[in-house]
């Protein structure tokens, strides 16, 4: 044990005591192979942080980077993955910032002919594999970060709640309908009615082709949450295929207010208000 | 408030104020982890529920609330143990029974609906625990 | 910790308005206080104004039927107003649906349904 602590102390020291040239010629393998993109202040500025944090890791093989002692390497390479993921870089490209590192520390010890310097190298070539592979995984679950902050911008985009009269309110549904998505719709919808005061809303599903059970179940819960709160929803536009859908599952709409279309769900909720509409005499 | 750690925390459930000291501890576990309002409100309700449980039908107990995490997304678990009769009849437990007006059925079938994953553990004579977990969407 | 909701007499409407978390005791307190007050006053409607309200469990959720109930022996009307909608989502979701209980967006609509339903009933 106390010979083998020995041992990897001999690697430690040689990279310690070659830390800047180290540091220096891995800087500059992968700012070449980032041609440009990555300026060499920068990465010096993160290699150096990795190396620091790396040292006390010397003489681990990387079977065990969940660990403790892999705690600050980890947050290091997770951030470097984020924000290579945010400028676009791929994931090949920041997993080869970790190898490049093996290269010059071969080089370093080229000449070595010690079989200890040798069993050493090889496990910190698999600590820096290991390493390595965690920014492919941090990469990944970056980018998936990405994709559903995206997709629910895209939601917030694709299914507006507008006001259409004083105290009626509109969500036009358009195509597929999941039951994530109609959640967030409905969460909305029923926010937007105390925001403006309304106690009308219009849910059009005129563009909508296909309604499952679960769909179905959110919008009749938003219906009644609607009307908990004081609010009456119209559900308009139902094609004849979601009627028979919805027939068919047995799925209750009750006393739920349905109208064929947006026109006349509007007609319907302006004269709630108090309001008609009368087509002027022609002059 | 600062966060909290993601250590558990426990509370006793021996009084009416507890079950409102347990909501508010829940509360704070589901702000910290950053759930959506209306899953926290979900939460929240859930643990109202069952917390009352613990007092009427479990004579007391106590509540133990963490953060907890699958490897994908984080989550807040609460559990809520006593060490009361057990639960006789699970499927009647369960059952909506709003309309009978035993408080038991509309809290333990509504709590598991509130939430995403419910686990009921009881033997009768010897206790209950029943633990709900609510993910991060 | 035992607080008592305050209840306020506007004209011929006693308004509820609940700012605190609730426990199942001052649920209790509420309800008796509210039939003695009817009685007393003779009003003709209570608003319950739960727009501060964070949360509505089956308790809570039940007061509100009972509420109503024991007003409608005083000939009077119940309007729950200002529920927000993460409570109204996870009442749905809990199976409550408040059967019998009127609702408003908020205290001035509530107020509004009171003046027209006594203005219908006289």
């Amino acid at each position: 044990m106390t010979a083998d602590a020995e041992r990897a102390q001999t690697l430690t020291d040689l990279l310690r005591a070659n830390s800047e040239p180290l540091i220096d010629q891995w800087v500059s393998a992968v700012a070449a192979l980032l041609r440009g993109r990555s300026t060499r202040v920068e990465l010096e500025a993160d290699f150096k942080e990795f190396f620091a944090a790396l040292l006390p890791l010397v003489g681990r093989d990387g079977k065990d980077t969940g660990g403790p002692e892999f705690a600050e390497i980890r947050s290091l390479l997770e951030e470097y993955s984020r924000t290579r993921v945010r400028a676009g870089f791929t994931p090949s490209e920041t997993a080869a910032s970790v190898f490049s590192l093996k290269r010059q520390v071969f080089d370093l010890t080229e000449n070595s002919d010690d079989p200890q310097m040798f069993r050493q190298l090889m496990a910190f070539s698999g600590l820096l594999d290991a390493l390595g592979l965690l920014t492919f995984e941090f990469y990944a679950r970056a980018r998936d970060e990405i994709i559903r902050e995206q997709s629910e911008q895209l939601l917030e985009l694709t299914t507006p709640v507008v006001k259409i009269w004083e105290g009626v309110l509109a969500v036009p549904l358009v195509g597929t309908l999941d039951s994530a998505r109609t959640q967030v719709v409905m969460e909305k919808l029923l926010e937007a009615l105390v925001e403006t005061g309304s106690e009308h809303a219009i849910i059009d599903i005129t563009g909508v082709f296909a309604v499952d059970t679960q769909v179905a179940q959110h919008l009749l819960k938003t219906v009644v949450a609607a009307r908990l709160m004081g609010a009456e929803c119209i559900v308009s536009g139902i094609r004849p295929q979601i009627a028979q859908t919805i027939v068919a599952l047995g799925i209750e709409f009750g006393d739920i207010v349905t109208k064929a279309s947006l026109a006349d769900a509007l007609r319907h909720a302006l004269r709630r208000e108090g309001v008609d509409v009368v087509r002027r005499e022609a002059q | 408030m600062p966060p909290r750690s993601e250590g558990p925390e426990e509370l006793p459930i021996s009084g009416d104020d507890d079950v409102v000291r347990v909501r508010q501890l829940v509360r704070t576990y589901a702000q910290d982890t950053k759930l959506s309002l209306v899953d926290q409100t979900k939460l929240v309700t859930a643990a109202s529920e069952l917390a009352r449980n613990t007092l009427i039908y479990g004579g007391g107990g106590f509540a133990r609330v963490e953060q907890v995490s699958d490897g994908r997304r984080a989550g807040v678990r609460a559990s809520f143990h006593d060490e009361g009769p057990g639960i006789p009849d699970l499927t009647l437990a369960l059952a909506d029974g709003w309309s009978s007006g035993s408080g038991l059925g509309l809290g333990l079938s509504g709590a598991r609906r509130l939430v995403d994953l419910f686990d009921l553990d009881t033997e009768v004579g010897r206790g209950t625990v029943v633990t709900v977990t609510k993910w991060k969407r | 910790m035992d607080q008592r909701v305050p209840i306020l007499k506007i004209g011929g409407v006693l308004l509820v308005s609940i700012q605190i978390d609730l426990q199942d005791q001052s649920v209790l307190a509420l309800q008796e206080d509210l039939a003695e007050k009817i009685s007393a006053t003779g009003a003709h409607g209570v608003v319950i104004d739960i727009s501060a309200v964070e949360i509505v469990d089956s308790f809570i959720g039940r007061m509100f039927a009972t509420i109503a109930s024991i007003s409608r022996l005083f000939d009077a009307d119940t309007v729950v107003v200002g529920m927000r909608p993460a409570v109204a989502i996870t009442l749905v979701e809990l199976g409550l649906t408040l059967g019998g209980v009127r609702t408003a967006l908020d205290l001035e609509r509530g107020m509004k349904i009171l003046e027209q339903l006594r203005t219908r009933d006289a």
